[in-house]
């Protein structure tokens, strides 16, 4: 069963002259990793922004067609809600975080759903050390480096245990090695708890080994919709503008180069170099 | 030129940042700095402009030390674009973000519209002129403040994190714009974290570590070295780890452009289909 169903969804922001995304149709299945990327301005952020109710309870402005999450109509449900369904990672970290202490930080959404004190603890401590920040546990969030806050601001999501984690950009205050650790976080609560994972990224080459699902949008619309593998491979993709994994582009160039390398379409550079290893070792 | 002379700076909370850097930058060099969170890159560069003044040693553009002019009057050479965009953006609309350094270095009504259209339509903000910054989305919004620092023409730009949102076409975008820069003898000094980005631009890297610099080359050397990437919290660009993995096979290591991979690749397996 779909976790999240969106039926001709289109909304327009208030005051603005045209949608941000117009006729949205699409399914996430329990458990899926998906990955949603296009264009800046594509309509990215407003599509997540639906999934937990931000739009249209807090955003306003006119929604059109359906928009299911878990089970629940969201124009009929409200954030809070939603909110034990859905966690939001925002883009800019600083959007969501306003304790006085990082724990504090942490602490909030399950205080506000009346979590047994014990209980609050626990999931504190466990989302401070997946994420790396359990030392930092006493500082202010707004005295942090930008990538530290972008990792509270997913440890205050993760305690709250949700079903499905939207997360938009997470690491992009990241440096590399610290957003691979927070992919790879993210990828084994997907694998071990079986969390649904919406992640909206443009650095596929970091990310779309992970998915198993993956939409590509433009101007509002859904234009790819499918598996990574064969939509990244696509000829479609390329034309979008969208990056491409250079493992891919590599693959592509081969092959119009006349070598055949067999198989799908690589993602990352691990499947690529085997690839090559296999083929130099079949001549 | 900037010209940084055994710089150590200690923040008012005690945490000292750089701890000792040393560094020239030639006028119409391409830098990227890199390293990981916390390793003073963003420090460094804001000594670039004198937005901070070492607590020891010295920092000069084009000759002059930080601490002898105002940053006001250092903003004419250096212009220096945020890592987050709402820190500097404030203005009601777009055009108006943009025209307002000009206004304050006191450009004629005339130059400043000229300015800002070249600026619009470079970044592709044009439909967005009257459209309130805060509207926008997180790429837009970086875009603008990218836009409202160009409209100046400085002579030095310092980019903290200009890739962050940016989709594929952007980012072409903006390498192409600082090829020209650097054309033009421009300096560019950028602070990333995007090595998929600086792969693809070859500049000169100055990897940061624990405030001090660890490494200092052309890209593909130094994306290609795991072990100093290692101590900088940096993965190897795809290419890269592909060409690594392969080294046993005989191929270079040192390869980081998608191209140049795709050259050498063909290049093997016809060798080999003949052999």
């Amino acid at each position: 069963m779909a976790i999240i169903e969106t039926k001709n969804l289109t909304y327009t922001y208030p005051g603005a002259t045209k949608p941000s995304i117009s006729d949205v149709s699409i399914k996430i299945e329990r458990g899926e990793f998906v990955l949603i990327t296009g264009p800046s301005g594509c309509g990215k952020t407003t599509l997540c922004r639906c999934f937990n109710g931000l739009i249209p309870h807090f955003y306003q402005g006119e929604l059109k067609g359906e928009v299911i999450v878990a089970g629940l109509r969201v124009q009929e449900h409200q954030t809070y809600e939603l909110a034990t369904h859905v966690g939001l990672v925002f883009q800019n970290p600083e959007n969501q975080l306003f304790a006085l202490s990082v724990e504090k930080d942490v602490a909030f959404g399950l205080e506000n759903l009346g979590v047994p004190r014990e209980e609050i603890r626990k999931r504190v401590d466990w989302a401070l050390k997946l994420t790396g920040i359990y030392e930092l546990r006493e500082r202010t969030p707004l005295e942090l480096s930008g990538g530290q806050q972008q990792r509270v601001a997913i440890a205050s999501v993760l305690a709250m245990q949700p079903e499905v984690i939207v997360l938009d950009e997470p690491t992009s205050f990241l440096d590399p090695l610290g957003a691979k650790k927070i992919f790879e976080v993210i990828y084994e609560l997907n694998r071990k708890l079986g969390i649904t994972i919406v992640l909206v990224e443009h650095r596929l080459d970091l990310t779309a080994k992970y998915a198993d699902h993956i939409i590509i949008m433009d101007e509002g619309k859904v234009v790819l919709d499918g598996e990574p593998h064969e939509i990244l491979g696509s000829e479609e993709a390329r034309l979008i503008g969208v990056g491409v994994p250079k493992a891919t582009r590599l693959y592509k160039i081969l092959k119009s180069g006349g070598i055949k390398l067999g198989g799908r379409v690589p993602l990352s550079s691990e499947e690529m170099a085997e690839k090559l290893r296999e083929a130099l070792k079949r001549l | 030129m900037i010209e940084v002379q055994d710089v150590y700076f200690r923040y008012p909370t005690g945490v000292e940042a750089l701890k000792g850097v040393s560094l020239t930058i030639q006028d119409g060099e391409f830098v990227a700095i890199m390293g990981e969170n916390g390793a003073g890159k963003t420090t460094l560069v804001k000594h670039f402009n004198g937005l901070l003044k070492p607590t020891k040693g010295k920092v000069l553009v084009n000759g002059v030390e930080t601490t002898k002019v105002s940053v006001a009057t250092l903003a004419r050479t250096v212009g220096f674009v945020f890592q987050n965009p709402d820190h500097q953006l404030f203005s009601e609309t777009v055009e108006e973000e943009i025209a307002f350094a000009l206004k304050n270095f006191g450009f004629s009504q005339e130059v400043i519209e000229k300015r800002v259209e070249w600026a619009l339509n470079l970044l592709g903000l044009t439909q967005y002129r009257k459209t309130s910054p805060f509207m926008l989305s997180g790429g837009e919004r970086k875009r603008v403040a990218l836009a409202s620092v160009l409209a100046w023409d400085p002579k030095i730009l310092i980019l903290d994190e200009p890739t962050i949102g940016q989709d594929y076409q952007q980012k072409e975008k903006l390498r192409q714009f600082i090829l020209q820069m650097k054309a033009q003898g421009k300096t560019v000094v950028i602070v990333t974290h995007d090595v998929e980005f600086v792969a693809e631009c070859n500049p000169r890297v100055v990897l940061m570590r624990g405030g001090k610099i660890v490494a200092d080359g052309e890209a593909r050397k130094i994306l290609t070295d795991p072990e100093i990437l290692e101590q900088a919290s940096i993965v190897p660009p795809q290419i890269a780890q592909i060409f690594i993995n392969l080294s046993d096979l005989g191929f270079p290591k040192n390869v980081i452009d998608v191209y140049e991979a795709g050259e050498i690749l063909l290049k093997a397996f016809k060798g080999r289909q003949r052999a």
